[in-house]
């Protein structure tokens, strides 16, 4: 047995509330107030874990967030899967399991809650450490925030919080991030230490703070140096050692060898002896080593041997350790003398102390910020004025001993692996992380960076204060997704978007498109139909009789202003002025770049309002685009846009019979032919509804969409269905509309574009004008946008009965050497009802002219031929949208 | 996170706001009489210092209004916000 309990001190836990936890399946008492790691010392557990390749045995070495090597996974409570054994909090029930580098995610959800909080702060305080409290007061006081990642603080600075009529102090909390301007993010937990699953109190917070100053109080961590078989459980930091014993009444080993290169090592030596441990020995590398600590310690009868390294350990049985290895180094670390060996379990090193380097350096600071207030300033590295820096001990003649020096625990990365890079050229500590991942695991390489600068800059000739540390990024510490996510789980992710009509849908149990954040139907079977039968019925439906379908996710902006068919003719490639109150234009809207962006019909409702209509995943990108140029380029004209799709139910009803719907639906409605043409709009009571009728069409029938205000849309649903059940009326969903759109060769926006494609590559070259100036019209005449062999817009007939996919490319010659020329891509297929035959939709070179000629369109390894056609498939002459 | 100023609104998260590139860039007055290089530079080109940078903001989650700022894009200090067309 190594670790025991000190009969008495340990300022932290709570002797009068023992406790248990259980460990690697074995139960062992502890009191509240340990962490899992003082509660396994205590117990004599020196084995925690596994080196993540090498497999060897791993102890505890640190005391805190710098612990590289005693990682857990905790199984009661919530769960945690990788988790320092130093920083998990100690509690009746406790379960916890060794780890050898990698933990395993939870089977299921994490049921916990995870809240986020928003504040404001004048002074942030990161860390309860070195009056930090003071320098806010100093700072201005104001609101303060203190985040400490401890458990409580400590007396003077909860006084110093109290004391402050807007101080607020948080605890158990860490500071993960640094960002722009006065942005951090802080980590609370709160019933981690509790071992319950609450699902009222929130287990974490992740505050966002937005903070005036910032004073970092950090404090330092301490580095070990390296050395052969230096990962032994038994081999801790020196520091880490004795505050065990005054933290957690802890005495991690019976005999100690403390080995330093600083007046803090000694003292970390007069700390272990105060606590009852038998120090056995204490070498110090420094060749000249006085004062006040050396004659302390030998006053105690405590040999302390100056110019001495530990240069080995021996190990027991488990691979802990059993003895070490001393001898005489010279500055560079390197053994020059005879080894002794002594008995000890405890190895207590210390190579110095390292400021902790976040979260304020490196985290979301970037290299050139102005200094100010919480720029930390001073030595770089941190490394201090130490008379000697220690970083590796190298022993002449053992071959193996660099493989045996570890300088990063947690990645199992030793000496040996930066030889290896400074061998095969690396210089940069950058380069020579990536090569050797030390710094790269769950401890950011807190006990390895400085070591590893330190080794490098030895190996390379390069002076220590020229290299710089490695960037470290947020988060300080491992933060949980779930904890990131907050209540934004599940249906609360993302807004979803539904229609009036969708209740009718849900009741169908019709299955759902997402178009964006909408809810869109997709078909609606009839009796367990599957997708492509109910598509075809759709079809059928709407060519022979009259089909409905839920339009009311289409975008919908209200223009009003006496400019608005200026503004127009500037933002479409088709003239808008000239349109007479009543009707409907088709216009196409492109970029600056003369591509298409998109499309869809506008209405004039009277002489200065207008309705125009987007596509559904794009209302908001073409408000932003009306908006941008209105207010940046044009401010003087007279157009205020609103969106008003959410107001707006629609109803598309198409087919031959969609007049005698309507006319049944609203009997004071002229509905023939002549009283109310293609492309126009109509006010009208339907279903006594107030609603506005358009003349439109997606799919070459007959066919009108009918708005009515949103909160009628349900009503106006069931009441089109009862209309149209003389005909047999249809309700279908978006994969019909694609379908009897793809017929007619109408393309669809992000489907058969790509923010690459023209008007004229679509066909659509008679909407471009050529009368009037828009954006983007200066492209056209761009010699790229006049090459002969763009991309244009075809139809392909397969043979067979084959649908080929969307996406296939289409070669003119499959058995061609590789790589093979693509001549297009399949934009749009289907199986086509009137034609009894699958066809597509595509984008192919010169595409115009090549109609009839024989392609191929490669679907996974199968090369199918396709015959290039006209893009309209059904109906081209347009006799059927009169109905 | 930035902390950008909205010349109406006052200081807000940047997830609030759409970055609309460099500002200052304004619509050819006659892209007619441009060369096809001239015009390609209106559409494709734009500064990208190591240092200060004049951009545009839009305030979309908040009063859809666009603004310019000074941004330097080492340090990402922020100055002079102004209205677009509001002269220097
Ligand atoms: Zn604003």
């Amino acid at each position: 047995m190594s670790g025991t309990r000190l009969a008495a001190g340990g300022g932290r836990i709570d002797r009068s509330r023992p406790i248990t936890v259980t460990f690697d399946g074995v139960t062992y008492p502890a009191y509240v107030g340990d962490t899992l790691a003082s509660a396994l010392l205590a117990n004599g557990v020196r084995t925690v874990a596994r080196g993540i390749y090498s497999g060897r045995p791993r102890g505890v070495a640190g005391i805190g967030i710098e612990e590289p090597s005693a990682y857990v996974q905790v199984e009661s409570g919530v769960g945690e899967p990788m988790v320092a054994a130093t920083v998990v909090e100690a509690y009746d029930g406790l379960r916890a399991s060794g780890l050898a580098g990698r933990g395993r995610l939870l089977d299921g959800p994490d049921e916990a809650r995870h809240d986020h909080v928003h504040t404001h702060c004048d002074v942030l305080v990161v860390g309860a450490g070195d009056g930090g409290m003071a320098t806010a007061v100093a700072h201005g006081g104001g609101r303060v925030l203190l985040c400490d990642a401890a458990p409580t603080l400590d007396d003077s600075t909860a006084r110093e919080v109290a004391a402050l009529p807007e101080a607020r102090a948080l605890s158990r909390t860490t500071v993960v991030g640094a960002y722009d301007h006065g942005y951090f993010v802080a980590v609370e937990r709160r019933t981690d230490h509790l071992g319950v699953v609450s699902t009222t109190v929130a287990r974490q917070r992740l505050w966002h703070i937005r903070a005036k100053q910032v004073v970092y109080a950090t404090g330092v961590h301490e580095r070990p140096y390296a050395f052969p078989d230096n990962d032994r459980p038994g081999v801790m930091l020196a520091g880490a050692a004795a505050v065990y014993a005054r933290r957690y009444g802890v005495r991690a080993g019976d005999a100690a060898l403390v080995a330093g290169a600083h007046d803090g090592a000694l003292r970390s030596a007069l700390d272990l002896a105060d606590a009852g441990v038998r120090v056995a020995l204490v070498v110090d590398a420094r060749p000249d080593v006085g004062g006040d600590e050396v004659d302390r310690l030998r006053e105690r009868g405590i040999e302390v041997r100056t110019g001495f390294a530990v240069c080995g350990t021996a190990p027991d049985t488990d691979g802990g350790v059993a003895a070490a290895h001393v001898a005489p180094v010279d500055a560079s670390g390197t053994v020059v003398g005879d080894r002794e060996t002594v008995a000890c379990d405890l190895v207590a090193v210390s190579g110095g102390p390292d400021p902790s380097r976040g979260p304020q350096r490196g985290w979301g600071a970037r290299p050139g910020t102005p200094a100010g207030a919480g720029t930390p300033t001073g030595d770089p590295n941190g490394v201090g004025a130490a008379p000697v820096a220690l970083f590796a001990v190298r022993v002449p003649g053992d071959e193996t001993a660099a493989e045996r020096t570890f300088l990063d625990l947690q990645r199992d990365a030793t000496l040996a692996d930066v030889e290896r890079a400074v061998a095969v050229g690396m210089r940069s500590p950058e380069h020579v992380k990536r090569y050797t991942t030390i710094g790269t695991g769950a401890d950011q390489g807190r006990t390895s960076s400085t070591v590893t600068l330190g080794v490098l800059a030895e190996l390379t000739g390069t002076p220590l204060a020229d290299l710089a540390p490695t960037t470290r990024r947020p988060p300080y510490v491992p933060v949980s997704f779930a904890l990131l996510a907050g209540r934004d789980r599940g249906g609360l992710a993302d807004p979803e978007r539904v229609t009036p009509m969708q209740p009718w849908h849900v009741t169908h149990e019709v299955p759902f498109e997402d178009v964006g954040q909408w809810k869109r139907p997709w078909y609606v079977p009839r009796d367990g139909e599957d997708i492509d039968t109910a598509v075809r019925r759709e079809c059928r439906a709407v060519r022979e009789s009259v089909g409905m379908m839920d339009a009311s996710t289409l975008g919908k902006i209200e223009l009003q202003g006496r400019d608005v068919g200026v503004f127009l003719d500037r933002m479409y490639t088709n003239m808008f002025s000239t349109l007479k109150v009543g009707r409907i234009r088709y216009g196409v809207m492109c970029h600056a770049d003369g591509m298409v962006f998109d499309d869809g019909t506008t209405a004039r409702l009277t002489e200065d309002r207008w309705l125009m209509s987007t596509t559904t995943g794009n209302a908001a990108a073409v408000l932003d685009w009306l908006e941008e140029w209105l207010s940046t380029e044009w401010p003087e004209l007279d157009v205020r846009c609103t969106s008003v799709t959410d107001h707006w139910a629609t109803i598309a009803l198409a087919g031959p019979r969609s007049r005698d719907v309507l006319a049944a639906l609203a009997p004071a409605l002229d509905v023939s032919a002549e009283a109310f043409p293609f492309m126009s709009v109509r006010e009208a009571e339907v279903a006594d509804l107030p609603a506005r009728v358009m003349r439109i069409s997606f799919s070459g029938e007959l066919a009108y969409e009918v708005n009515v205000p949103a909160w009628h849309g349900l009503g106006l649903w069931e009441a089109v269905l009862r209309a149209g059940e003389p005909y047999g009326i249809t309700p279908y969903g978006t994969e019909t509309m694609h379908v009897l759109r793809a017929e007619k060769g109408f393309p669809i926006v992000g489907q058969e574009t790509d923010g690459t494609v023209t008007p004229q590559d679509l066909g659509m070259g008679w909407a471009v004008s050529k009368k009037k100036s828009f954006v983007g019209r200066r492209s056209y005449a761009r010699d790229d946008n006049l090459r002969d062999d763009r991309r244009q817009l075809v139809g392909l007939l397969p043979d067979g009965d084959r649908v080929v996919a969307e996406g296939a490319q289409v070669v003119a010659d499959p058995s061609a050497p590789m790589p093979v020329p693509m001549a297009g891509h399949v934009t749009s297929s289907y199986w086509s009802v009137p034609l009894d035959r699958p066809f597509a939709l595509a984008l192919v070179e010169r595409g115009e002219s090549r109609h009839g000629e024989r392609l191929y369109a490669v679907d996974g390894v199968d090369a199918v031929p396709v015959i290039v056609t006209s893009p309209v498939f059904y109906d081209p002459e347009g006799e059927r949208r009169d109905g | 996170m930035l902390f950008l100023p909205c010349p109406w609104c006052g200081p807000r998260d940047e997830t609030e706001f759409r970055n609309g590139g460099e500002a200052g860039v304004a619509y050819p007055t006659d892209p007619d009489a441009l060369d096809d290089a001239a015009w390609a530079e209106f559409l494709f080109v734009r500064a990208n210092p190591e240092g200060w940078f004049h951009e545009r903001w839009v305030h979309t989650a908040g009063c859809r209004q666009w603004f310019s700022v000074e941004r330097h894009t080492v340090t990402n200090e922020i100055r002079d916000p102004r209205p677009i067309g509001d002269p220097a």
